[in-house]
């Protein structure tokens, strides 16, 4: 049946050959290269979860009384969106599954996007010729981040109506276009009623079509440019030699896909996330302690608790204390993120296409380089939550956050400068190119010479 | 049958039961448990299935795929359309910039929004159910959560009323009033620390001094809390002698 419906399609699409050709496409089998395919698969089941969340939820703002199965909020006055994710979550069978499935995949994605980036950074992947993807990767995680953002916040929870507040005070900090900006992403000042509306409209339409436009094009130049590898023997900078897509490696892919669906629904199931009944309706003068948004926001979060108290004012106007923390600084790392390729190839001066991908150690200044910044974000991310700390140990909020501050200083010369040596030190340790390149010959008395192989 | 095909039709039919079992599940209306824990198993079923065939039964071949180097190759040549091709871009441009210019009417003017609330001299300071504050009904070091008696549900407005001891304080019979939107990020500022005379907003931390006009005590708040201006009306209601002398909530570009 198969052969027949192929057959099919090549007497109106002469496809066969191509077929073919694609079907024997080879795809290295290094493990590290599976991790960017796990982020595709997430997104497609954050689509399909996420199609039927939309057609459940009513993201209006109008109020309404509550009178539902959760008694302890009877009689409260809510949001219809907020009334609507409670009846996903209590009355709608598999609601309350989905919307978690929905929310841990979201999570796995945003994961899965930092490790593959890291995979490409640490490796040198993104050298010529792949600068391209490298810019469209970046896109991708800072929309990822702003999908998820968006995500949490449309139900009009406590939690996340704290989490708006605070992007719009950092969106408002923003000179020239802050105020402006806000008035058009919210429809008015915060909380207007077309906030959760256009929020809504962001989530499921805007961001997800701009993330599916640049995977497809993510992965058509991953296929045309074909993949990196790295050394080993018989590979060259001319070649890639892995499975082909078929058998081997379609049936690998679609495995990956059903273990991460597992593993999302395993987790839906039995681990609770995202509690909106817990954390009430969202009331403007209300809020809880301690609060925090979901870990891909968390670093921003610690940046704006370890920020100066500093607005700097001028002409009449003032660029007030959030901008530095949470726009400056994510701007610059995102900024040295989406220019390293050209920096990289500045600083070494090397600008030959690279299909041979680097071990960490061969390279020891980048790697060192990204261990810093990898520390600094983990401070900030840390930092994030040290309110929780506080409770825990009992420490003050003003020392920890003078320790943190330190932290975001010493933490990253430290991580560079172990980087750096450990680096230095394995540096042509790793990899069969590294092993000695001699042919053993039989000689004539019986013996072997050993034969340098240039 | 070798073991190895063994163990996939065995994970193979692991996994159609277990999907037949959520179908059953989910018919039932189960627990959300239950319905995620058997799909997530007959996921993992099939999961196995694909992964031993991988494993043991599809061939262990490598492929050797040639990488051909990009070539240069002269640009067809483009004929010129003269002079008309300048204007022809400018066209597109302009219209363009037509098709985007009524993204505008997403952002409404915001006025005095961010500058003004709905305090006048003489309102009432009303708690968030309606009723109005008298004089006498506060404890001292006790606070209170209020808005404008005409615009109950206006969040930009809110502001908390602290009744200071009237030794440490020339209010009028001890009570202060400050905007209740942090000045940082505009979080609400709800906690009161009696024994200190301080504010704190739980998000990012700032403490604010009540007894010292709204000073930033610490925290990344780089401004001090916005006071209202009170007083007591001969009616024995506490009521506001003015709006904020300034813009509440978070700084902006405008705000000077």
């Amino acid at each position: 049946m198969i052969v027949g419906l192929i057959d099919w399609f090549n007497e109106r699409l002469g496809s066969a050959h191509a077929v073919n050709k694609a079907l024997r496409k080879a795809f290295p089998d290094h493990w590290s290269f599976m991790i960017g395919e796990i982020n595709a698969y997430a997104f497609l089941l954050l689509v399909v979860t996420g199609t039927f969340l939309a057609l459940l939820f009513d993201p209006s703002t109008a109020s309404v009384r509550y009178h539902g199965p959760y008694t302890l909020l009877d009689g409260v006055t809510m949001s219809q969106a907020y009334r609507s994710a409670m009846r996903l979550s209590f009355e709608v069978n598999g609601g309350l599954l989905i919307r978690q499935v929905h929310h841990w995949t979201a999570l796995i994605f945003l994961s899965g996007i930092v490790v593959h980036l890291c995979r490409i950074f640490f490796t040198g992947a993104f050298r010529k010729p792949r600068e391209i993807n490298w810019v469209i990767g970046i896109t991708l995680f800072v929309l990822a981040m702003f999908a998820g953002f968006t995500g949490y916040s449309v139900p009009d929870d406590l939690l996340s109506g704290a989490g708006l507040r605070i992007a719009d005070a950092v969106l408002l900090s923003v000179p020239f276009i802050g105020t402006r900006t806000s008035m058009l992403l919210l429809g008015g000042a915060f909380p207007s009623e077309q906030m959760i509306p256009r929020l809504f409209v962001t989530h499921i339409y805007i961001i997800p079509a701009a993330i599916a436009a640049l995977i497809t094009l993510h992965l058509a130049i991953v296929w045309r440019q074909k993949h990196t590898q790295f050394r080993g023997i018989g590979r060259t900078e001319d070649n890639v030699i892995g499975s082909p897509l078929f058998p081997k490696y379609a049936l690998k892919s679609f495995a990956l896909l059903l273990a991460l669906t597992a593993v999302a629904f395993a987790l839906g199931a039995l681990v609770q996330i995202n509690p909106i009944w817990l954390y009430g309706p969202y009331n403007a003068s209300i809020v809880f302690s301690p609060v925090q948004p979901d870990w891909y926001v968390g670093w921003v979060e610690g940046a704006l608790r370890l920020g100066p108290a500093f607005a700097l004012h001028l002409l009449g106007h003032s660029v007030p204390s959030p901008f530095w923390p949470a726009v400056f600084v994510p701007a610059c790392i995102f900024g040295i993120l989406l220019c390293w390729p050209w920096i990289e190839a500045a600083a070494t001066g090397d600008r030959r296409a690279h299909h041979l991908l680097d071990w960490p150690s061969d390279a020891p200044l980048r790697t060192a380089i990204g261990a810093a910044g990898l520390a600094f974000v983990g401070i900030l991310l840390l930092a994030g939550s040290d309110d929780v700390q506080v409770r825990y140990t009992h420490w003050s909020i003003e020392s920890l956050v003078v320790a943190y501050r330190w932290l975001c200083i010493f933490a990253p010369v430290v991580a560079f400068l172990i980087t750096y040596v450990l680096a230095s030190e394995l540096r042509g340790r790793h990899g069969v190119h590294h092993a000695p390149r001699v042919r053993l010959r039989r000689n004539a008395a019986g013996g072997f010479d050993e034969e340098p192989i240039p | 049958m070798s073991g190895h095909e063994r163990t996939v039709v065995g994970s193979t039919i692991v996994a159609i039961l277990a999907s037949v079992g959520f179908i059953v599940a989910y018919a039932l209306d189960r627990s959300r448990l239950m319905e995620g824990v058997i799909f997530a198993v007959a996921a993992a079923a099939l999961c196995a299935a694909f992964a031993g065939c991988v494993a043991w039964l599809v061939p262990q071949e490598k492929v050797i795929d040639e990488r051909e180097q990009p070539e240069s190759e002269p640009l067809y040549p483009l004929p010129r359309i003269s002079a008309l091709s300048g204007l022809i871009a400018v066209a597109c441009g302009t219209l363009l910039v037509a098709a985007i210019v009524p993204i505008r009417s997403l952002a409404p003017n915001f006025g005095n929004a961010l500058f003004h609330t709905r305090w006048r001299r003489g309102t009432r300071l009303c708690r968030e159910d309606g009723t109005p504050v008298r004089a006498g009904e506060l404890n001292t070091d006790s606070m209170e959560t209020v808005f404008p008696e005409h615009a109950l549900d206006d969040p930009q407005s809110q502001a908390v009323l602290i009744r200071l001891p009237v030794d440490i304080s020339d209010a009028p019979q001890g009570y202060v009033a400050y905007s209740k939107l942090c000045t940082h990020a505009g979080c609400p500022v709800a906690q009161y620390r009696a024994r200190a005379k301080q504010l704190l907003c739980p998000c990012h931390q700032s403490l604010f001094d009540v007894v010292d006009a709204g000073r930033v005590i610490s925290g990344p708040a780089d401004h001090p809390l916005p006071q209202l201006p009170l007083m007591i009306g001969s009616d024995g209601y506490v009521r506001a002698a003015n709006d904020f002398p300034v813009p509440v909530g978070p700084g902006f570009w405008g705000r000077a």
